[in-house]
């Protein structure tokens, strides 16, 4: 958005009043979370640090992280929560991943199974008991693979779960690995990714090898997973021609992830949670990635070209432009009719640890204005770009889990050499490369990490957003003051929002949102009586 | 009924003086009840004869909640003293603290604590490692909190930190130091050294109990002094000690010191030399 001087001083006074307005050391440590763009010198912002004890935060927890984002999806294994029950049952089926049976014919993403822990495993260990539920799910379920998830109590006791998940695969015949993502460990959600990573890198991956491969072999990770987002690109990329080895976590299946290695290019949209997989995958096989985004139809349409520009081929090239061309004359009615109605509303994102940034361009794609803009989980690259990640120091609470370093593995022959690499990353702008999402807000952007309730209501009512995107934890404060929200988190049983079909998706839901004025109409009963006085005071006024 | 905790450092000798201290109550005619709390479940071997006592949590673990009955894990000892053992898991799994925790709630659950009785004595494991064993203090299960010690600076140390336990909970659970019981190691000047600590904390040395083989070889036998040798010194002692704790009324929040005052104060008793 163009602002003002005027505008973006304004905006700098109310950031200073929310800081003010805080105990004075809660401001100090809030002022390094909150920017506006324009305002500072140096545009920097504090993430992935602690959030204070007292502040209503929407942040997750390593368990969350790990089990309900990254392990969960994996549809012909079973995820087995080591804890008391409702860990287990209330992160079942929350996040709208979708799945289809693999080729094994199996998926389990509708069951939910746990040790559920009780006194007495706590105070004697649940090892035992760890065992039987794994015999158990074998024997009920017959999954291709079973993941272990550990809650809190686990790591208090210091249940052996690794050791468990050994004895376990070697009596078992499957492949049973144990992730220790218990939930207090580091500051939010985002540590859970990291373990879950780790832990198949550890476990997993690598481990088989595709039945076939061609000269066009993708991996696609990270396309948010929610409502069938997969559905909405794997097609289209299949249309160009490209072989898809693996798919994560959108309809992911445990020997596709085994095979990962054996793709030419992991294409990864979120930067957040499955982004130490593909780091790791350079590391250890030297297999590239390409930073994509498949929110919105334009940035699409740049990421198609940009895969085919990877491989460098011209009939590839040649149908990226037929299949954009194809897809864009489809929707392209649609969305005039949704741009002319949805130009100039005024939107507020705050989601995920990428997600707040991805969506951004779909939003300007419509005629939309972000006035506020921020993450739950994100750490600093994800704000301001991977040319930071050198300086980012990790405090003693933030580091809880290690990176694992990989040398390129022996006898591995990767499908690039490394000079290869380095000439595609010279001609592309997004090969192993992110830019963060401050550098494409434009001035007078308010950039908030780690947003709370109380922030939320003062922009609320400072900055009258027509519409506020989030999650479930503040959707309904959000309604209660009379704004409309959609949730990026689960899309609000809608979606998916990928692709160029998932664009006029998104548009229709947020035209519904703002367009619907049914919120704006209801009084919440606490506004009751300061209506009825009002209208007293206005008869009154008549009257006199 | 006084409900009261024996605290103190690992091998200091707080079972065997919980169970030589109970039976000399008990002779007094007193009503006790002794609840060990330590996983390794021996504070009541000597009461019972060696009798093999089934633990509350082990109980718990193969009956299942509801399958806890009172009289599977209360046994009567010497003196109709009830024992009960608390138990707890293998070294190295789960949580023992947690343990003691549940296992307090079974009895109370059961109705152990409402029959007609004048003393219950819990005998508490080492140092107050975490929130479990601390549990007898802080909910108020203990009033009167007794700690083993020796004129060992460990021993010393770790009564100090029981103190820090005891003063944090003060509030809440009500529970007060109720005097330092000195379980002697023959070490020089250890009765004026642990006089004084106890002052220092705001308390009394409530016994000094001296060392004696007897109190081994009895143990050996699996009975305690009183049993074993009635007529002997150190039976005495006990009853000496016995009849102390009985008519103490001297309960405090203890003043608890620092490492360096505790230092300090060993030197100036000639136990630690000035580097």
């Amino acid at each position: 958005m163009s602002e003002t001087k005027q505008e973006i001083a304004e905006l700098c006074r109310l950031r200073d009043e929310i800081v003010e307005s805080y105990p004075e050391k809660v401001g100090r440590n809030r002022k390094r979370h909150l920017l506006v763009k324009g305002c500072d010198a140096q545009p920097a912002i504090d993430a992935n640090s602690r959030t204070l004890p007292g502040i209503i935060t929407t942040r997750g927890c390593a368990f969350a992280g790990c089990k309900g984002v990254v392990l969960g999806p994996i549809k012909d294994i079973v995820n087995l929560v080591h804890g008391p029950v409702g860990c287990s049952y209330y992160s079942w089926l929350t996040r709208r991943n979708f799945a289809r049976p693999s080729d094994s014919g199996k998926n389990f993403l509708q069951y939910c199974a746990t040790t559920d822990m009780q006194e007495s495993d706590i105070v004697f260990g649940g090892e035992k008991k760890l065992m039987q539920a794994l015999r158990e799910v074998k024997e009920t379920l017959d999954p291709e693979a079973i993941a272990i998830s550990a809650t809190c109590p686990v790591g208090l006791i210091g249940d052996d779960i690794a050791s468990v998940a050994r004895d376990a695969e070697a009596e078992l015949g499957i492949k049973v690995f144990a992730a220790n993502c218990e939930g207090y460990k580091g500051v939010s959600q985002s540590v859970g990714h990291h373990i879950a990573c780790n832990t198949l890198m550890e476990n997993v991956v690598g481990t088989e090898a595709p039945d076939k491969t061609t000269d066009f072999d993708l991996n696609i990770f990270g396309e948010y997973n929610i409502g069938g987002d997969l559905w909405n690109i794997r097609p289209l990329l299949e249309r160009i021609g490209y072989n898809v080895i693996s798919t994560y976590t959108g309809d992911a299946s445990i020997h596709d992830i085994a095979r990962a290695p054996a793709a030419k290019l992991t294409l990864l949209m979120c930067h957040r949670s499955i982004n130490y997989a593909t780091q790791m995958f350079w590391d250890k096989y030297r297999l590239p990635w390409l930073k994509v985004n498949y929110i919105g139809f334009e940035q699409t349409a740049q990421s198609l070209r940009e895969i085919a520009a990877f491989f460098g081929d011209d009939g590839l090239a040649a149908r990226t432009e037929q299949v954009i061309a194809t897809e864009m004359e489809r929707i392209q009615p649609e969305l005039e009719h949704y741009r002319r109605r949805l130009t100039g509303k005024r939107i507020i994102l705050f989601v995920g640890g990428s997600r707040a940034h991805h969506f951004q361009h779909l939003c300007e794609e419509l005629g939309m204005e972000i006035i506020m803009a921020g993450y739950e989980f994100a750490h600093r690259d994800d704000y301001e770009g991977r040319q930071v990640l050198d300086e980012i120091k990790d405090s003693g609470l933030s580091k809880v889990v290690k990176d694992l370093q990989f040398e390129l593995e022996a006898g591995f022959k990767p499908r690039l050499s490394e000079a290869e690499v380095s000439a595609k990353q010279a001609e592309l702008e997004h090969l192993m490369k992110y830019e963060g999402m401050i550098g494409d807000m434009s001035q007078g952007a308010f950039i908030v990490d780690d947003l709370n309730h109380y922030e939320t209501g003062i922009a609320i009512r400072r900055l009258k957003p027509d519409v506020f995107c989030s999650g479930i934890k503040d959707k309904y404060v959000v309604e209660k003051m009379g704004v409309p929200s959609r949730q990026l988190h689960s899309y609000d049983y809608s979606g998916p929002y990928t692709g160029f079909e998932g664009a006029i998706t998104f548009a229709r839901d947020i035209d519904m949102a703002v367009s619907t004025p049914t919120i704006r109409f209801m009084t919440p009963p606490w506004r009751q009586a300061d209506q009825d006085n009002e209208s007293v005071n206005g008869k009154e006024a008549a009257h006199a | 009924m006084r409900q009261v905790a024996i605290y103190g450092k690992g091998g200091i000798g707080k079972s065997t003086t919980t169970q030589n201290l109970t039976s000399a109550l008990g002779e007094m005619g007193k009503k006790i009840m002794v609840v060990g709390c330590d996983p390794k479940a021996d504070s009541t071997r000597m009461l019972l004869g060696g009798l093999a006592q089934q633990t509350v949590l082990d109980t718990l673990r193969e009956e299942g909640a509801d399958g806890v009955e009172l009289d599977d894990v209360m046994k009567s000892g010497v003196h109709q003293i009830s024992c009960v053992e608390s138990g707890g898991p293998e070294p190295g799994v789960g949580c023992a603290g947690r343990g003691i925790i549940t296992s307090i709630g079974i009895l109370e659950n059961l109705g152990a604590y409402e029959r007609d009785l004048d003393y219950v004595f819990y005998d508490v494991l080492g140092d107050v490692v975490c929130g479990g064993f601390a549990m007898p203090i802080r909910e108020g299960k203990a009033q009167e909190i007794y700690i083993v010690a020796s004129g060992e600076l460990m021993a010393m140390y770790a009564a100090n930190n029981i103190c820090k336990g005891i003063k944090k909970y003060a509030d809440t659970g009500g529970a007060r130091l109720a005097g330092i019981i000195c379980n002697s190691r023959k070490v020089d000047g250890e009765l004026e050294l642990l006089t004084a600590f106890a002052e220092r904390l705001g308390s009394q040395l409530i016994h000094f109990v001296p060392r004696d083989n007897i109190v081994q070889r009895a143990e050996i036998n699996k009975k305690t002094v009183i049993e074993y040798e009635p007529e002997c010194a150190q039976a005495d002692e006990y009853r000496q000690l016995a009849s102390k704790i009985d008519g103490n009324d001297m309960f405090v929040v203890p003043n608890t010191m620092t490492p360096d005052e505790l230092e300090a104060m060993m030197m100036e008793f000639g136990i630690l030399e000035a580097a």
